[in-house]
Order: structure tokens, then C-alpha cells, then sequence
């Protein structure tokens, strides 16, 4: 099983990466931008000893305390078999 | 009177705060290896700079979870004096000790250069020896030094005074231009609730003697030793 979790600077928080790649887009001529926010992405794989309630609270767990700093950040997270 | 100075994998400014402490204020300290939950009685610890575990996922993020840090936060809720200087601040707010994070400066550049911040706070155990509203000039050297919270945080910080230094220009006026990361409200150091946890982007440590080029940082340091000197 894999737990594919993204990673994300909430709407409050200045994300000055993503303000920055928003800025250079424009000025290369790409269109219809609105705005660009910069996130992490991880992968990960499950070794099988978890089914799939356990493995979503354990992946919810990772995430939750190990990915992110609540403080400015929250995630999201999907799991494929 | 004895400091403690933590070495994660990958600090880099713990050989100059200890240097500080024992040649400039000429007190005890000691190395506390992040892997240790022994303080061995240190009155006062201090978090030191650098790239604790390589600042890998995030600044701090790997740091909060070693047996040295489970016991600072214990010694910290005792009342224990825990200075964190800019990864140690940003292990600080990790941590939970501190409120807030350190985002990534607003120019994404590492920013290295004296600076001034100005004391809004010298009723704290890490400012007595200042006044409040000097200035003082202390080197920066971060890539994440832009402070955040939420705004009820902010307005609780302000309310009781927990925001110690803000940069500033050197004639005292606090502008955007002074801000050299973005940081909320100007923010360079702030301390928790009982005044006894600080975290400070700039380095003290780095600017304790004559031949550092400047020697205001040390005071920090000598307000620690006089803190800890009328402790009973």
C-alpha cells in the first residue's frame, strides 16, 4: 500500500517561494495565472503489516506530527492499494 | 551558575557560545549531547545555531524529538532559563516552547550581516542588563528568520510584552527597510510567558568581543549571569 501525502502552507501564511515562481511565470509570458503556492509531496510505502483503517490513522499520524508544523502548515492525504 | 550547551548533529555555533560563556563571562559550562536526557545541573541552557540534523523536512523538525530536547521542555516548565539562538529559536518554536514558526526569508536568500534590533523588553532574565529601548548590533546569518503566528498569538505577544527585540534602523525607527526576512511585526526575538524561555534570530555569541568586530551580543550573556547570580 502507498500513502501519498501533500503537504501545504496554509491560506494565511505568506509563501514567499511561491509568490516568487508566480513572479517569474509571468514575466516568461504564461497565462491565466492567478497564483502559485509552493507545498511538499511524500510518498509513502506501507509494508503491509497495517490494514487499511489502521494504515489511514498511522499515515494521519505521520503526517500529522512528524510532516507538518501545525502551526503553519497542514496536509492531505491519499492511499492506494 | 552553570551553562549547558546543546550539540545536535550539525549545530555549528555551540564552539562559540561555549567560547563566549567561558572566556568572555567566564562562567561554567558544558556540552549537552543531543542524545542525553541528562542537563547535568545546568542552571542555563542554551540552544545553539546551526543545521541541527540537517534541517532536513523543515528547520527544527527532527531537532524537537531528541531525549536532549524532552528534557528541556521539563526543565523549561520548572522555570529553567533555555536561550535558543536562531536554529535554536526556530527549535524553540518547534518544540512548543515558543509560539509561532520561521518561515523562509522573504527574499528566499540566506542573509548574513550585522544588524540592529531594538530591546522592547529588558524586564527579562536575558535583557536585564540592557535598556529598554536600546539598540543593539548583533549579526544575522539565516535563511529562515521570518517569524509568523496567528494573530490572536501576535496580539497576546504584544499584550504582554513577549516580544524582546525588533529590528531596527540604527537611529531607533523601525521600518521595513530594517526587517531583513519578513519577519511579522519586525519580530527578531520573542520569550514565552514566564520569561524564562527566549528565542533570538540574531547571534549574540557571535558578537562578544573586540575582535569579533562588535561586543553588544555579550550582553545578553551578562544578563544571564546576573539573572542567574540573584536566583536564591
Amino acid at each position: 500500500m502507498k500513502a501519498y501525502v501533500y503537504v501545504s502552507l496554509k491560506k494565511s501564511v505568506l509563501d514567499p517561494q511561491g509568490k516568487t515562481i508566480q513572479g517569474a511565470l509571468k514575466k516568461m509570458g504564461y497565462k491565466g495565472l492567478e497564483e502559485v503556492r509552493q507545498g511538499k509531496y511524500f510518498e509513502l510505502t506501507l509494508d503491509g503489516g497495517l490494514n487499511r483503517t489502521e494504515a489511514e490513522a498511522e499515515v494521519a499520524r505521520i503526517a500529522g506530527e512528524v510532516l507538518t508544523n501545525p502551526v503553519i502548515e497542514e496536509f492531505r492525504f491519499s492511499l492506494e492499494d | 551558575m552553570k551553562f549547558g550547551v546543546i550539540i545536535f548533529p550539525g549545530s555549528n555555533c555551540d564552539h562559540d557560545a561555549y567560547w563566549t560563556i567561558q572566556h568572555v563571562a567566564k562562567q561554567p559550562v558544558t556540552f549537552l549531547w543531543h542524545e542525553s536526557h541528562d542537563l547535568e545541573n545546568c542552571d542555563a541552557i542554551i540552544v545553539p545555531g546551526g543545521f541541527a540534523y540537517g534541517d532536513y523536512l523543515r528547520t527544527g523538525a527532527i531537532a524537537k524529538f531528541s531525549p536532549v530536547m524532552e528534557s528541556v521542555r521539563k526543565f523549561a516548565s520548572g522555570g529553567g532559563l533555555v536561550l535558543g539562538i536562531c536554529n535554536g529559536f526556530q527549535i524553540l518554536c518547534e518544540s512548543g516552547l515558543l509560539p509561532g514558526a520561521l518561515i523562509r526569508n522573504v527574499g528566499l536568500k540566506y542573509v548574513c550581516k550585522p544588524v540592529q534590533v531594538r530591546v522592547e523588553n529588558a524586564d527579562t532574565a536575558f535583557t536585564s542588563s540592557c535598556g529598554e529601548g536600546e539598540v543593539l548590533t548583533i549579526p544575522i546569518g539565516h535563511m529562515s528568520g521570518n517569524y509568523f503566528c496567528d494573530e490572536q498569538t501576535l496580539a497576546e505577544l504584544h499584550q504582554d510584552k513577549r516580544i524582546v527585540f525588533r529590528y531596527c534602523t540604527p537611529e531607533v525607527v523601525i521600518t521595513a527597510e530594517a526587517n531583513p526576512n519578513g519577519s511579522l511585526d519586525d519580530i527578531a526575538g520573542i520569550c514565552n510567558p514566564g520569561r524564562n524561555v527566549l528565542g533570538m534570530m540574531p547571534h549574540p555569541e557571535r558578537s562578544g568581543e573586540q575582535e569579533l568586530g562588535c561586543t553588544e551580543g555579550f550582553r545578553i550573556f551578562e544578563s544571564l549571569v546576573g539573572a542567574m547570580a540573584g536566583q536564591p
